[in-house]
């Protein structure tokens, strides 16, 4: 069984077994309207949960995308590179970012399950 | 100190404007279509812009005025014609642009359209200059629409029969409901479109004309991707105190007749730069790839010196692609010249290019 959850820096997190499937959510995607540009981590790179797994950008301001969770990037998705806006058009699903084979588990436990994050995109948005 | 609203204000709202403060202004930085589709709206149809917040001096006089005024602006204005156009700036004694603008000959004086975060500041020093000798008005009763796009001259003669007839850079009176309008054939996206005067009091029904007859809202963040497709300067970023009309690479807009007396503010400086070149000049910078290089990035020749910056730098709708405009020592400003930009660390390679990046399409007019 897969579980999605979602950060509070606005990324979604799909696991099933130990490879996690990262992007951004549809939320993000309205707060920072038409994405012009993306940039992933390369494949083979280790990532830290908090930290820097890449960027997009709208015609007005580059944003960092963060990873959720720790681990080695075993695959990126370039159909969001050379075309960025299927990141507006399928945020949460066929425009993913990048995938991790996670090192830690118990770090999923720290992230919201889907109404948690309805909410706090609500509250934080108003 | 409160934010201003422009007379437009309703009429974003219920639009679903979304609103970023800008010199003071609540202005709609874009609507529900986003930046990208009014972008292109724009290009292929027709876009109306709010730009209200911009400054509107009058300032009446005859021969004296124009001989005051030639004393500040590089132009021939004894020979600029009734109801014609001019872009311009005002310079400070070491010619670096205070504001730019546009100065249109109207019956019995100027029209003047400021930068919306210079216009107070240039009243001061206009006023000051021109010892208070004419009658001045910064025009706060009256907003400014622009209609930009290939369908604007159509959707504008409906609503304001006779406008289609005016020539690119000039303007005329013209009337909507009894009203005084002072139209313009001008804009600042590289398309044929008109800049439009018009009594606050009547700007929300005539825009909303405008959009019956198929016309569509466009915010500020297309309005800043068009003018820089099209390689037009805007002001705080590519031009400021420190940059002069010919680093601006403008001197297209300085009179020939004004060089050779040499009688302006900044006249000296502009002269002399004429004459023995500049040691920076502005350019436009085309990246490899999608990498997008925005105001402040560094760049470099191939020796990895630095020499240069960004001023002006996003994502081109219509380009598909990035585009950039900056400041670069005089060497490296020849087109096709290869550089590198450092975006988030990493050296990327760029090449110097000629602007605009979009093709504009002004219209001349019938004669």
């Amino acid at each position: 069984m897969s579980e999605v959850k979602y950060s509070k820096e606005h990324e979604w997190i799909k696991l099933e077994g130990d490879i996690a499937t990262i992007g951004i959510t549809k939320h993000a995607t309205e707060m920072l309207g038409d994405i012009v540009f993306a940039e992933l981590p390369e494949k083979g790179t280790s990532v830290e949960k908090d930290g820097t797994a890449g960027v997009v950008e709208s015609t007005k301001a580059a944003s960092d995308v963060y990873t959720p969770v720790s681990g080695e990037v075993v695959d990126t998705n370039q159909a969001i590179v050379d075309d960025p806006s299927k990141i507006n058009q399928d945020p949460e699903n066929s425009a993913w970012f990048f995938k991790l084979k996670i090192k830690d588990p118990s770090e999923m436990s720290t992230l919201m399950n889907k109404d948690d994050y309805d909410k706090f995109a609500k509250e934080t948005s108003a | 100190m409160d934010t201003k609203k422009t007379s437009l204000y309703q009429l974003h709202k219920d639009c679903n404007a979304k609103f970023v403060e800008f010199a003071g202004y609540q202005m709609p930085i874009q609507y529900s279509a986003g930046i990208v589709e009014e972008h292109k709206f724009t290009r292929n149809h027709s876009g109306i812009f709010d730009v209200s917040h911009m400054g509107q001096l009058f300032v009446y006089g005859g021969e004296d005025l124009i001989e005051d005024f030639e004393k500040i602006f590089p132009l021939d204005l004894k020979n600029l014609k009734l109801n014609h156009s001019k872009y311009s700036f005002l310079m400070d004694k070491d010619a670096g642009i205070q504001d730019d603008l546009i100065i249109t000959k109207i019956d019995g004086g100027f029209l003047i359209i400021l930068n919306a975060a210079c216009k107070d500041n240039d009243f001061k020093i206009l006023k000051e200059f021109l010892d208070e000798k004419y009658k001045m008005i910064l025009d706060g009763n009256r907003s400014l629409i622009a209609i930009q796009g290939p369908k604007s001259s159509p959707i504008l003669n409906e609503v304001v029969d006779g406008v289609k007839d005016l020539n690119f850079m000039s303007g005329n009176w013209f009337s909507f409901e009894n009203q005084k309008l002072y139209i313009t054939r001008s804009g600042y996206t590289g398309e044929d479109g008109f800049e439009i005067s018009i009594p606050n009091s009547f700007a929300d029904k005539f825009t909303r004309e405008l959009i019956n007859k198929g016309s569509k809202l466009v915010g500020l963040g297309a309005r800043d991707t068009l003018r820089l497709e099209a390689g037009l300067c805007l002001y705080g970023h590519d031009l400021d105190k420190d940059k002069t009309p010919v680093e601006a690479n403008l001197k297209w807009a300085i009179s020939k007749e004004r060089i050779t007396k040499g009688d302006f503010i900044g006249s000296d400086i502009i002269i002399k730069q004429l004459n023995n070149g500049v040691s920076k000049i502005r350019v436009g910078i085309k990246p490899e790839g999608r990498i997008i290089a925005r105001e402040k990035t560094k760049i470099f020749n191939q020796l990895d010196v630095h020499i240069g910056e960004i001023t002006s730098g996003t994502f081109g709708p219509s380009v598909n692609g990035p585009v950039a405009m900056g400041y670069v020592e005089n060497e490296f400003s020849k087109k096709n010249t290869k550089v590198f930009l450092e975006v988030r660390g990493k050296k990327h390679a760029a090449s110097i290019c000629s602007l605009p990046f979009y093709k504009k399409s002004y219209v001349k007019g019938a004669n």
